[in-house]
């Protein structure tokens, strides 16, 4: 795991010093964490490297997890399903067990922290338990159209927190306690963002039979309707009959998604007369996805809907021209025609990456455009500052702070 | 190697963090966006014309603000995207004055433009009014001559002189920004003062305007 200190030559001693300025002002405060899982999934992710780094710095920072059988990880998919606006069927049962569960972790789990930093809605109910304390909720969930049957049901307890925190402003909601917007981030040292050599990114292009002769497409992307894969390999063959060029789509097996082996077998039939196309499936090897991002020439991200995109975030890190659909967070990580190329549709996507193929210098100014962006906005260090000023804000109302 | 003159009251530099508060308030339409711009704090006004400025720092000249840059983009409105962009933000000493001059920006055009009341953004691009909030910090470098003042300078965060240069002349409303009111006033050098307060600095990016700043002082001390 990376040492604060090792982010010094990425963005600068000066950010690492406002850093160390803000965790002094944090001093004597317990911050406490509470989510639903240690690993998998991407609270789980980012808490597992924001928390050694909150206590590098010296904020003194615990992360603690709720219990909940198979049941009530049922029902809180199915809720997490119906915040995305997707139509679910949820009884008044799932409600009670919900409820159930909530009622046993506001027994069992300990809310000792100066600030409760409760993530997402699976613990959200042990807001019951606040007493003196600040108590924050994090929403990571696209909530810009949710079903308002569950959206009702969490106000209650929403309403019973300090402030609410959001990924994006299309997810934010009238409400009457204060909400901030922080988004998430990537990780520069990570196996999947950090430098590598040339010869590790030419053993991974090997390994899956891929030769540089001619542009590399990619798009990394679990096989999800939602990723759009067909939609990409339609751009493609729009992009090809002017362009030689070769096309990846890489993603995770999604194993536990009986919808995604539908879209793979879909995508792999659509492909298979095209050697060009290259289906690879990766199980979460970093490292590669890491490769294949850095020998691409062009990365595309054609989602249909979008919590916040940031294999975009990681693309344009490697300083790579993205176009990308203007939906969910990734219109906040690319400004048009700036850092990169948004599109509405398969036209705009195949018309995007033939500007970009027949205009390299105009690719490679996106591409060092979207780096800077990315640098100064969506590292963790700024994730780390924001998390920071987040908890100050919680004992300052005012919009001008003075801490001299 | 000219003599340095020593202040008897030292330059203090601070930095300025900010965090973005979101309202919930959101214009689909250019009358609600003029009708908000009217009503929301301050501080939504302050986040919309100087966000673009810190967060694409490599894109300027002529960094757009958001009004612009939604009015142009989304609604398709490039006249008045460009009557905003143009505002000469230097020319006002508060954000009521700059609140007062966008507003009627708008409002002139839709009396010419009354069809333009007719553009809606598509869902998912609504204009989203959201809050700066401000935490105001200092840092370790306390400078008395012009020598050490440059030396910090070339180090600073943009933060620094962001908050130095923008949010001191303002947001906290005085009479010019913190570098050129401390070179006049504990140093003396009027000149000096008034050659980096005449700076637009809307139209540089900061890592620029640190450039040019340092590169006048340099030449001043050598």
């Amino acid at each position: 795991m990376a040492k604060i200190e090792e982010y010094i030559p990425l963005v600068g001693q000066s950010v690492i010093d406002d850093l160390s300025l803000l965790s002094e002002r944090l001093k004597g405060k317990v911050i406490q964490h509470i989510n639903s899982t240690p690993v998998g999934g991407g609270v789980a992710e980012i808490l597992n490297r924001m928390v050694p780094l909150l206590r590098e710095l010296g904020v003194d920072t615990k992360w603690d997890v709720i219990k909940g059988g198979e049941q009530f990880f049922a029902v809180t998919k199915k809720f997490h399903n119906a915040l995305h606006g997707r139509a679910e069927e949820i009884t008044s049962r799932d409600f009670e067990v919900f409820m159930e569960t909530s009622q046993q972790n506001v027994e069992g789990i300990d809310t000792y922290g100066d600030i409760v930093f409760i993530h997402d809605p699976q613990p959200i109910a042990l807001v019951k338990k606040k007493s003196a304390n600040k108590w924050l909720w994090r929403c990571h969930i696209d909530v810009s159209n949710p079903n308002d049957r569950i959206w009702g049901f969490l106000m209650d307890f929403i309403v019973q927190y300090d402030s609410a925190v959001f990924s994006a402003p299309a997810f934010s909601q009238k409400l009457p306690i204060r909400q901030f917007l922080i988004s998430p981030s990537i990780d520069p040292l990570s196996d999947k963002n950090k430098e590598l050599p040339q010869e590790t990114i030419a053993s991974v292009l090997r390994k899956y039979d891929i030769k540089k002769d001619k542009p590399i497409i990619t798009q990394i992307s679990r096989f999800d309707r939602l990723k759009d894969p067909l939609g990409v390999i339609e751009a493609y063959l729009r992009v090809k009959k002017y362009t030689d060029c070769q096309l990846i789509l890489a993603g995770g097996t999604a194993e536990d998604d009986p919808e995604g082996s539908k879209v793979l077998e879909e995508v792999q039939e659509r492909a298979k007369n095209d050697p060009d196309i290259h289906i690879l499936l990766l199980s979460q090897n970093d490292i590669e996805i890491n490769a294949l991002q850095r020998a691409s020439d062009i990365i595309i991200q054609k989602s249909i809907r979008e919590g916040f995109g940031l294999t975009v975030a990681e693309a344009l890190w490697k300083a790579k021209p993205v176009v990308a659909s203007n939906v969910g967070g990734i219109p906040l990580q690319i400004k048009h025609k700036y850092s990169g190329l948004l599109c509405h549709s398969v036209g705009g996507a195949s018309f995007a990456m033939k500007q970009l193929l027949n205009s390299p210098e105009y690719a490679k100014k996106l591409g060092e455009n979207g780096r800077e962006h990315i640098k100064n906005n969506f590292l963790i260090t700024r994730h780390l500052r924001d998390y920071m000023l987040l908890f100050l804000s919680l004992y300052h109302p005012e919009d001008i702070v003075r801490l001299c | 190697m000219k003599n340095i003159a020593k202040a008897q009251e030292p330059f203090k530099f601070c930095t300025r963090l900010h965090l973005s508060e979101l309202t919930g308030l959101r214009a689909t339409t250019l009358g609600q966006l003029l009708d908000l711009i009217k009503e929301v704090p301050g501080s939504c006004i302050y986040h919309h014309t100087h966000r673009f400025l810190q967060q694409h720092q490599y894109l300027s000249p002529e960094p757009p603000n958001d009004f612009a840059y939604w009015v142009a983009d989304i609604l398709g409105e490039d006249e008045l995207g460009e009557r905003l962009v143009s505002i000469d933000t230097m020319q006002y000493s508060t954000i009521r004055d700059l609140r007062v001059k966008i507003a009627s920006t708008i409002e002139d055009y839709l009396n010419d433009n009354p069809l333009a009341k007719m553009r809606f953004a598509r869902s998912g691009e609504e204009f989203h009014f959201i809050k700066s909030v401000s935490f105001i910090l200092p840092t370790a470098y306390v400078v008395y001559d012009l020598k050490e003042f440059v030396e910090v300078l070339k180090k600073i965060t943009i933060d620094s002189i962001y908050f130095h240069i923008f949010e001191a002349r303002l947001r906290l409303e005085k009479p010019t920004n913190d570098f050129s009111f401390w070179i006049e006033h504990s140093l003396g050098d009027k000149e000096l003062a008034y050659e980096i307060s005449r700076f637009d600095p809307y139209t540089s990016t900061l890592e620029d305007l640190r450039k040019k700043i340092v590169q006048i002082i340099a030449r001043r001390i050598a």
